[in-house]
């Protein structure tokens, strides 16, 4: 019994590691379930904004040049968002394009010109039918039920595989620490790490205390937001009495971002 | 059978060493991306994949074109590859390290990699990847080694090892599916968006496979007293040749389709590659070395005078390899992310330190590689061969 020759002696030990490692994850691979389990039972706030599937109204003939960048200022500023001036490491949320270049399928040299250089802020889709949601290897970006398509960027392994199926180009990168790119933190809100991807969440941490996200509340009216389920909903209103476009429909991605002309 | 490794000649291990200080050098400058992030490669908010990604894609076909070697000896009896079967797993064995590093390096959190095990995503083809990459590994390794192992003892393979020799012959193609699909998947890349993107993959694969094969063996028979056999090589140079050919033809249709359909989406990326776009063109000498080395290895691949002399050779099958390298490693991915959602084009080049990453990861490979080929050479060349070069094995 007690001998044990060097050949045993390492099979056990190989065992041994392997239980170790594989042991482990199955715990907590059987722990997260519980927790998975338990997250239904948490409350949401009697203030919270609720609403079966989220959506927003551009109207591009209300945007101007202060109200673009008075949402691109308060987004980036309330979500830590860094200013880093190199386009190659650029992290934006919701950012200013020209119309010809959202809606390249619409672009028409006989179109009007004005309309074709006319600005007009994008930002995440936050799609039905999202691609990077797919593509994901870790379930790090994720639909919600009401549709909003989340990050964990603690579970983020910076595989930039959504980056990659994201046909919007709504998704940036932490290609450095964002912090020394940050001049005025907003405690509220956490940091990311370097080597994590970030976008625009519908502000969800303001719906959950019963605001509206901040893009629309400084838009002046431009960008309506609402529960696309609910007929009596403003965004369906507008939808119903006007011809709105979405960025390259024919993805089958169906967009939540709706545009006026 | 680790200890035939621990034997050699100077020049094995001045070779070895010479590889360890690449891999020191690689490791190092990879520390300093670990600490800075990947900011300190060339991709980019629009470019988000780049030389690590192309490099992984690459090798899976270097990997998967193990089978080029193993399915005509085991399904077909082909005796002449039977000296070389163990070659050939042992390159895919080597290669599917570097891919599994290669994916290692190009990730923002690394530290995070069990992710990936720990919330499975069946939905992501990264997780069906995982799965046939790691089998993949195991499957040769095992193969290899345990074939190897029964040729030092002198008797045949033991009958169990038969299942696993099929299924690897069976998954061998799955790994470069599984990886085309990460690309021809995703809506809004035209440029991988095709359904021969799988089957280009595979003729690239077991064009550039074998390309190398035919120049390891030819390697190996020069530093080795084994000789792979001068058959076996040139039934590599022919299988080489025909599939450079059906790559060739695959790009084509790819370009019929696109410039005939008069879809513009479907130009852009293919005119950046060939003639630069919007005035930006840093891939074009890329594509055009590309085209030249396709030609050039076509050539003497195809023509058989030009096959059988062994320099035409030479330079045939490392015009192959380049080219697929060139096609796969750098401009299959960057093409694919230019132009960006917006129309608009921002290039892409490898930095010095992601360049030394990428070579230490390729040293780590070929060390790996020398160490088993070394292995697999001091067994063979005990080995005892009839006059045609076929192993006998003892009763």
């Amino acid at each position: 019994m007690s001998n044990i020759d060097r050949r045993d002696f390492l099979k056990i030990l190989g065992v041994g590691a392997i239980v170790g490692i594989w042991g482990g994850s199955f715990f907590e691979i059987v722990n997260k379930r519980e927790l998975e389990a338990s997250i239904g039972s948490y409350k949401k706030a009697p203030e919270a904004l609720q609403a079966k599937k989220w959506a927003m109204v551009i109207d591009i003939k209300k945007l101007n040049k202060k109200i673009i960048n008075d949402c691109i200022e308060i987004c980036h500023s309330i979500h830590n968002v860094p200013t880093i001036a190199n386009p190659k490491e650029e992290i934006k949320w919701i950012w200013e394009e020209k119309f010809k270049n959202v809606f390249p399928e619409i672009k028409d040299q006989y179109l009007s010109y004005e309309l074709m250089e006319m600005p007009v802020l994008v930002l995440c889709n936050h799609c039905d039918n999202p691609p990077c949601v797919r593509v994901c290897p870790t379930k790090a970006t994720f639909k919600r039920k009401d549709g909003i398509v989340m990050m964990d960027m603690h579970r983020c392994i910076g595989c930039r595989f959504c980056m990659a199926g994201c046909p919007y180009g709504a998704r940036s990168f932490n290609w450095r620490d964002p912090r020394q790119y940050i001049k005025n933190e907003n405690k509220e809100f956490p940091f990311r790490m370097k080597g994590v991807v970030e976008k625009c969440t519908f502000c969800y941490e303001r719906l959950a205390r019963g605001l509206p996200p901040a893009c629309v509340e400084v838009s002046q009216g431009a960008i309506v937001f609402g529960d696309i389920e609910n007929p009596e909903s403003a965004v369906r209103k507008i939808l119903s009495t006007n011809l709105a476009i979405r960025r390259k429909p024919k993805l089958g991605t169906n967009p939540s971002v709706y545009y006026l002309l | 059978m680790l200890e035939l490794s621990l034997k050699g000649s100077p020049r094995y291990w001045g070779w070895l060493f010479f590889l360890a200080i690449l891999i020191g050098a690689g490791f190092l400058t990879y520390l300093y991306q670990f600490q800075v992030g990947l900011g300190i490669t060339g991709m980019s908010r629009d470019v988000s994949w780049g030389l690590y990604i192309g490099q992984f894609t690459f090798l899976v076909g270097v990997a998967a074109s193990a089978v080029t070697i193993v399915l005509p000896y085991y399904l077909h009896n082909y005796k002449k590859y039977g000296r070389i079967a163990v070659i050939g797993e042992f390159l895919a064995v080597s290669s599917i390290l570097m891919c599994i590093l290669f994916i290692f390096v190009d990730l923002g959190q690394p530290t995070r990699i069990l992710n990936v095990i720990l919330h499975p995503t069946p939905s992501s083809i990264m997780f069906y990847d995982m799965i046939v990459l790691n089998v993949y590994l195991i499957l040769n390794l095992l193969c290899g080694w345990v074939i190897l192992m029964s040729e030092k003892k002198g008797a045949p393979p033991p009958s169990w090892i038969k299942p696993f020799l099929y299924i690897a012959i069976l998954w061998a193609p799955s790994i470069h599916i599984v990886t085309a699909f990460l690309y021809q998947g995703l809506p809004g890349r035209d440029y991988w968006m095709t359904a021969i993107m799988a089957a280009k993959f595979l003729s690239s694969a077991f064009a550039s496979g074998p390309s190398l094969l035919v120049i390891l063996s030819m390697l190996i028979r020069k530093f080795t007293n084994f000789d792979p056999g001068k058959e076996a090589i040139q039934t590599l140079a022919k299988t080489s040749a025909y599939f450079l050919v059906v790559t060739i033809l695959f790009y084509l249709f790819e370009v019929f389709t696109a410039f005939y359909s008069g879809i513009s989406s479907h130009q852009y990326p293919i005119i950046y590659l060939f003639k630069g776009l919007d005035g930006y063109s840093k891939l074009v000498p890329v594509m055009s070395i590309c085209i030249l080395l396709a030609v050039i290895g076509a050539l003497i691949l195809v023509t058989p005078p030009l096959r059988k002399w062994e320099v035409t050779l030479t330079i045939g099958a490392a015009s192959t390899f380049l080219c697929m390298w060139l096609e796969k490693g750098i401009t299959l991915v960057v093409g694919g992310f230019i132009p960006n959602p917006f129309g608009s084009v921002f290039e892409y080049w490898p930095t010095l330190p992601e360049t030394i990453i990428t070579i230490g990861v390729w040293a780590l490979g070929f060390f790996v590689l020398t160490i088993l080929y070394k292995i697999a050479s001091s067994v063979k060349e005990k080995a005892i061969f009839d006059k045609y070069g076929e192993k006998q094995i003892k009763a």
